[in-house]
């Protein structure tokens, strides 16, 4: 399977990259190749193979039900570009 | 042409835990602006989600209450979108392997008739924040504090066939997570909101129409109008030969209509993955056995042994199971009272009710207490009052005057059950009336209803009912 142009438009898009229409050809090869790779593990038989959701064999810790996190709106908004009210201020976006 | 609908409903109950699920910051509502969100809510590099294990828990006794298999070991993944509310660009959901699949749940139509509802699953997941459009020179404020907030999404089966039994299903479930303990219920509030997926086919085709899905349905009202609406649009639709597009749809209260949802076209390209940050959830038998253990009486048990023991047909047992903490008040009352179970349900389903609902106030604040209102009830039981005058008493408990015996003392309203001082009102009103009486004895019976009032009225509602019907009988013979 390859990937074309549109497709690797589509996956930057997705992802909110931006990248140059001439480095387009480059992404499009190197990502074909890797799944290429995915293909080949393709033909390996996993049937009775459980799906691995991590690399580590071990199950999720569970902590209790407790605020611990005190309010650091100050401390965190002093970083953000713009604030008003105590909301963070963005771009607006519409649906 | 016959349509048939098919309704499947996808609705999200907000956990009611302390803190999120997880983070350790608060999940009170109402809280000021960001004051609840910490670096995990924001998203900042370098944070660590950490499973909260009480939204473990509740979604296990969810599981179990609706019969569903409550899943050993379960896997969180990304849900990949680009949303400012949502800042670290992907929601913590779960997707192929959800905690708790395959439940059911049993509804009760209009006429009677039971009807089994499939649960397809559900899962944990976090919530978003809130996105405020309005106020800021053309940009968006952006409040994270429910970023985070623990939601069991429970998917049904495609198995509803109209908007009514949507209604019913969504209510029966709603009752299921607030008598779990799970969730507060409070639909204003945002805490148990649904989606809906609506599609029209010709009866006895056995596949499904196209669907559209509805969003943005926060009460019982608009699930039911928003679906009643989008089945005609879909029909208008096809039967003027267009076709019904896969969409999501929004539901606009105040128009009463649905309209389409723009620009999200790629949202179904959510590519979900198994999240790297947190391990596979595995829960053990005790786990599982202790969720178990921590289920209340469920509605429906409930429902049933209030028929089958205090002897309540099955409209009452419904009314005053509908909430655990009606249930128990009213057993509270009986408990009390020792007995009385039919005297005790009319009165918690009447004016207790009555005076809940023209207060606005729900069941845990009511100021007259179930040993309060047994203390009334036990009154009329041993007829110190009628039934009549406990109302008035009622009342003034309600405006806390004291206890049923302190206010019957205080305003004198001990009944009146010696049979010379009924007489003697009745001879009073007889003086006081001849015309009537000459009129009753020449036959126009219904007067005797006016000699019943006025003995009433000269007794201030005191004299025994009963004595006095028999009584006045007797004297109105001459």
């Amino acid at each position: 399977m390859s990937l074309g142009p549109a497709e690797v438009a589509k996956i930057a898009h997705l992802a909110r990259l931006a990248i140059r229409d001439e480095d387009v050809p480059a992404y499009a090869r190197n990502l074909s190749a890797i799944l290429e790779l995915v293909e080949q593990m393709n033909a390996a038989d996993t049937a009775g193979v459980a799906p691995m959701a991590h690399p580590l064999d071990m199950a999720q810790r569970l902590r209790a039900d407790a605020v611990t996190e005190p309010d650091q709106r100050a401390h965190f908004q002093a970083i953000a570009p713009r604030v008003e009210s105590g909301l963070y201020l963005v771009p607006k976006v519409i649906e | 042409m016959e349509w048939e609908t098919v309704i499947g409903l996808e609705i999200h109950a907000q956990l009611a835990t302390h803190s999120k699920i997880f983070s350790g910051a608060a999940t009170a509502y109402g809280a000021d602006p960001n004051t609840q969100a910490c670096a995990i809510d924001l998203g900042l590099p370098g944070v660590l989600p950490v499973l909260n294990r009480e939204t473990v828990r509740m979604a296990a006794m969810f599981g179990l209450a609706i019969g569903a298999e409550v899943a050993r070991r379960s896997v969180f993944a990304r849900k990949n979108y680009f949303y400012p509310d949502l800042p670290k660009g992907y929601q913590i959901s779960q997707y192929e392997l959800p905690v708790v699949q395959r439940g059911q749940l049993t509804i009760e139509l209009e006429d009677g008739v039971s009807k089994v509802i499939g649960i397809t699953r559900a899962h944990l997941e976090e919530d978003a924040g809130k996105s405020l459009h309005e106020d800021f020179q053309g940009l968006s404020g952006i409040d994270l504090n429910r970023a985070g907030t623990p939601l069991l999404e429970i998917v049904s089966e495609p198995d509803l066939r109209s908007a009514k039994e949507a209604v019913a299903y969504m209510k029966k479930l709603h009752q299921m997570v607030v008598y779990l303990g799970i969730c507060d219920g409070n639909m204003q509030e945002g805490s148990f909101r649904c989606d809906a997926n609506v599609s029209v086919r010709r009866k006895g085709d056995p596949k499904f129409g196209t669907r559209a899905e509805i969003k943005n349905l926060n009460s019982f009202r608009f699930v039911e109008r928003a679906i009643e609406f989008e089945i005609e649009r879909q029909i208008d639709l096809i039967e003027g030969g267009g076709k019904v597009v896969q969409e999501t749809r929004l539901y606009d209260p105040d128009k009463g209509e649905t309209r389409s949802m723009r620009g999200k076209e790629e949202a179904n390209d959510y590519r979900y993955f198994p999240d790297p940050d947190l391990l596979p959830l595995v829960l053990d038998d005790a786990f599982i056995d202790t969720a178990r253990a921590s289920l209340p009486e469920l509605p429906d048990i409930k429902k049933q042994r209030f028929t089958d023991q205090y002897g309540l047909s099955s409209y009452d047992a419904g009314v005053l199971t509908a909430s655990r903490a009606l249930a128990d008040y009213y057993e509270a009352v009986v408990m009390a009272l020792g007995g009385e179970a039919k005297l005790c349900a009319n009165w918690v389903m009447g004016d207790l009710s009555a005076f809940l609902n023209k207060d606005n106030r729900d069941i845990d604040h009511s100021p007259v207490d179930p040993t309060s209102l047994a203390g009334l009830l036990r009154r009329i039981q041993d007829r110190t009052i009628s039934g009549k005058i406990a109302k008035d008493v009622f009342e003034a408990m309600w405006a806390g005057e004291g206890h049923a015996d302190a206010i019957i003392e205080q305003r004198g309203l001990r009944q009146i059950t010696d049979s010379s001082a009924i007489e003697k009102v009745i001879d009073d009103v007889i003086a006081a009336n001849p015309d009537q009486l000459a009129q009753y004895r020449a036959g126009k019976d219904k007067l005797f209803g006016f000699f019943v009032g006025q003995v009433m009225k000269l007794s201030k509602g005191k004299a025994n009912p009963q004595q006095v019907n028999d009584l006045l009988t007797q004297k109105l013979k001459g």
